[in-house]
């Protein structure tokens, strides 16, 4: 027969393993609605699958002359050289924001073509763009 | 001439290095009981040689000396001394060079204290901290050296990025330094353990300190980066779940994990394996840390000039690190029997290791999930800080209410009897809570019970270092600070996360513009010249209505020529109630000004317990004796 400290041992072992199972799942669970997905205008052209009020990321390029201004907000085009989408948004802008320049923005899409925005992401330094960025800019620009 | 003077010095080092690792293992062999007296001598030319070549870059970025790549890069005669000084670690090159150096004085120091330990013990740790010495020093050499000459020798350097240019990110990266790399002694002495079949409290004792000391500087680095990030950023928050900041988080987990099991090695003999394991994940995770950030595959602020090379050796070096750590690991294994009570100090710091591991394993899986899904199915992701928040948020809770009775908890097996002033605590957390509630308006359910537990966690605290200091003793004094630092950071976290408030506007010269109850009214504009900027300067008038009060706020834009960049700079008005927050951008000289205008209250508490909370274990290695 089973021991007390045998017994409590196998308890204790049960309930470590119940408790981390437990555990990853609700991290996974978390994890699957907060996904940001990256995409390009294009992309969100093509794919049907975009959920109106999530949250997802674009990345383009500030198009030239597109940047308008009134007293609450900030209009622009951004542009992968294929497809456009006009985002709009308050607050300040980072240093590096200006037209022909990459940006990324995060918002919420209200149609395919308009995208309301609450972050557009600091740049470090003028070197720097997100790797896939860098790679789909280029291929557009051929 | 530098050049090759630092290059000397680094190949010395190497020598030197190499040298010890060859005399420690030859001394190993030896019957004798006495460590050879070549290996201190050895040990000290080593730190003396590192330390004089780190001194020697400081020394060519103070006279801007451009024969070296890395100064030319990096620094500009036009920078002011303290910056040129900072430059230093403020890339790839010169970084890694104060990341060796901190290996070495942790090493030579850890050899001087332990001298006296168990011979096999003390030559292993030094072989094996000498052999990540020489791991490190290589790639130095090899791939990033700091000494690297360039011809002919520009008459001016690139200048450091304008960003960097800011007391608290320039004593940011050592005081980060010290921790991560601090952890890699107990990392060699984990090891050493194992090789030298040492017993289990002896080993304990022996890192303790070190572990307290990684700790409080890894805590301070932290910190020290947020507070750059808050004022710096602009977004006024001030912590991101950036990739960055979550790869120096997850060795701040081990370490606290590791920080509190040690004490019940240290104690009780228990949980050998455990402590093992946790000493050489920390530095894993330190070192992975390093590498993701480093290399690009995250994106960063830290993300230098990127070259493949340099990440593809990182990567080579630390899965060997740690194929042979687990090698080590589970060809020795030690037995680990034991026993624990369900109430007792050993199950409530066990407790706060399950803790850590879970947040560890949150943060972790955030951080690497986008990696993954990168590879695997192609698609770009991030994953944002609602998911961080609504998984640790939760579990701050029952957190927070074991912190508070852990520390009384007795050694061994106690029973717990004092309901009493629990549930009188309890009940007092409740009072302060609504009385918050009732004067802060209202917030979410999670909050509340944040509040009420971190309340919990103060007060209890607080009653027993009163009870303790009756009897005159101050031992639970740095596990009292740093217990209550923690729970008042916790308090103003939320509290600050609830209230703060944020009004974002475009305004012209001249306008001025309500909103709620505040006015803000954009006065001027003052254009300036300083040392090595240009700078506007915005004249913004706060106005509030109700509580009847009026600040100025003069947010800045600073041109820079060095390299040529833009950067905005709030304005902060701090008092202790909260903070007034304003940034103001411009986009191609329009007329509009986009102003961020925000009330985020308590800041400065939040800054004080966070010390606090690192200054705890500071204390303690001085305490200690």
């Amino acid at each position: 027969m089973l021991t007390k400290k045998i017994k409590t041992r196998l308890l204790f072992l049960v309930s470590i393993v119940f408790i981390t199972v437990f555990f990853l799942i609700f991290i996974y669970l978390n994890l699957k609605q907060n996904i940001l997905y990256f995409n390009t205008p294009s992309e969100i052209f093509m794919n049907n699958q975009i959920e109106r009020n999530s949250i997802i990321r674009v990345g383009g390029m500030v198009k030239k002359d597109s940047i308008l201004q009134n007293n609450e907000e900030i209009r622009f085009v951004l542009t992968d050289y294929e497809r456009e989408l006009i985002v709009v948004y308050s607050g300040t802008v980072p240093n590096l924001f200006s037209e022909e320049q990459e940006a990324v923005v995060e918002g919420i899409l209200n149609d395919k073509k308009y995208l309301i925005a609450d972050r557009i992401l600091a740049k470090h330094d003028e070197n720097y763009m997100p790797p896939q960025m860098k790679k789909i800019l280029k291929e557009n620009a051929k | 001439m530098l050049s090759n003077l630092g290059n000397i010095l680094l190949f010395g080092s190497i020598f030197i290095t190499l040298s010890i690792i060859y005399f420690a293992y030859q001394n190993l062999k030896e019957k004798n009981i006495l460590i050879g007296k070549n290996l201190v001598y050895l040990s000290f030319f080593q730190i003396t040689f590192i330390i004089a070549s780190f001194l020697l870059l400081i020394f060519a970025f103070v006279f801007s000396d451009f024969s070296l790549l890395a100064v030319y890069q990096n620094s500009h005669t036009a920078k002011p001394i303290f910056y040129k000084i900072a430059g230093v670690w403020g890339n790839h090159e010169g970084s890694l060079l104060l990341w060796v150096n901190i290996m070495v004085i942790f090493s030579f120091l850890f050899f001087l204290f332990n001298y006296k330990l168990k011979k096999s013990y003390s030559l292993y740790t030094l072989l094996i901290q000498n052999i990540l010495i020489l791991g490190f020093l290589v790639f130095l050499i090899s791939n990033s050296n700091p000494f690297f000459k360039i011809l002919p020798i520009p008459s001016e350097g690139l200048g450091l990025n304008p960003i960097l240019q800011d007391p608290a990110l320039a004593i940011h990266p050592p005081l980060l330094y010290l921790g991560f790399v601090g952890s890699s002694i107990y990392f060699s002495a984990a090891m050493a353990a194992i090789l030298s079949n040492s017993n289990g409290k002896n080993f304990a004792s022996s890192i303790k300190i070190w572990v307290l000391i990684s700790w409080s500087f890894q805590s301070l680095g932290i910190i020290v980066g947020s507070i750059w990030a808050y004022y710096e950023l602009g977004w006024g928050g001030f912590w991101f779940w950036d990739p960055v900041e979550n790869a120096s988080l997850i060795p701040w987990f081990c370490m606290t994990a590791l920080a509190h099991s040690v004490l019940v090695l240290e104690k009780r003999n228990y949980l050998y394996n455990w402590v093992l394991i946790l000493s050489i994940i920390t530095f894993i995770s330190s070192v992975t840390g390093t590498f993701l950030v480093r290399s690009g595959i995250l994106n960063s602020v830290h993300t230098f000039a990127n070259d493949p090379a340099r990440g593809m050796y990182i990567l080579i070096f630390l899965s060997l690190m740690i194929f042979f750590s687990f090698i080590i690991f589970f060809k020795r294994k030690i037995n680990d029997n034991f026993y624990l009570e369900p109430i007792s100090k050993e199950t409530f710091i066990l407790g706060n290791n399950w803790f850590m591991m879970f947040y560890l394993a949150t943060v972790f899986i955030g951080t690497i999930y986008p990696i993954f899904t990168q590879v695997l199915y192609d698609t770009k992701i991030s994953v944002g800080p609602p998911f961080y928040n609504s998984v640790i948020a939760p579990i701050i809770i029952p957190f927070l209410i074991m912190m508070a009775i852990g520390p009384k908890i007795r050694w061994i097996k106690q029973k717990y009897n004092d309901y009493k002033s629990l549930i009188f605590i309890l009940i007092l957390s409740c009072v302060i809570n609504f009385l918050i509630f009732t004067f802060l308006k209202s917030y979410n359910l999670l909050s509340n019970l944040i509040i009420i537990s971190s309340l919990f966690l103060i007060i209890h605290s607080l009653k027993d270092f009163i009870i303790n200091s009756k009897t005159k003793s101050y031992y639970n004094l740095p596990s009292f600070l740093s217990h209550t630092g923690f729970g008042i950071l916790m308090l103003f976290i939320i509290l600050n996360h609830n209230y703060s408030r944020e009004y974002d506007l475009n305004i012209k010269v001249g306008e001025a513009k309500k909103i709620d109850n505040i006015e803000i009214k954009f006065e001027n504009l003052k254009i300036e010249k300083r040392d090595n900027y240009n700078v506007i300067i915005g004249n913004f008038n706060i106005l509030d209505l109700k509580k009847n009060y009026q600040k100025n706020l003069n947010p800045e834009i600073r041109i820079y020529d060095n390299p040529q960049t833009l950067t905005f700079e709030s304005a902060i008005k701090t008092n202790l109630k909260q903070d007034l927050y304003l940034t103001m951008s411009n986009i191609d000289g329009s007329d509009f000004y986009n102003v961020k205008f925000q009330i985020k209250p308590f800041m400065l508490w939040i800054w004080f317990a966070a010390f606090l909370t690192a200054s705890g274990a500071l204390l303690r290695t001085f305490l200690k004796k």
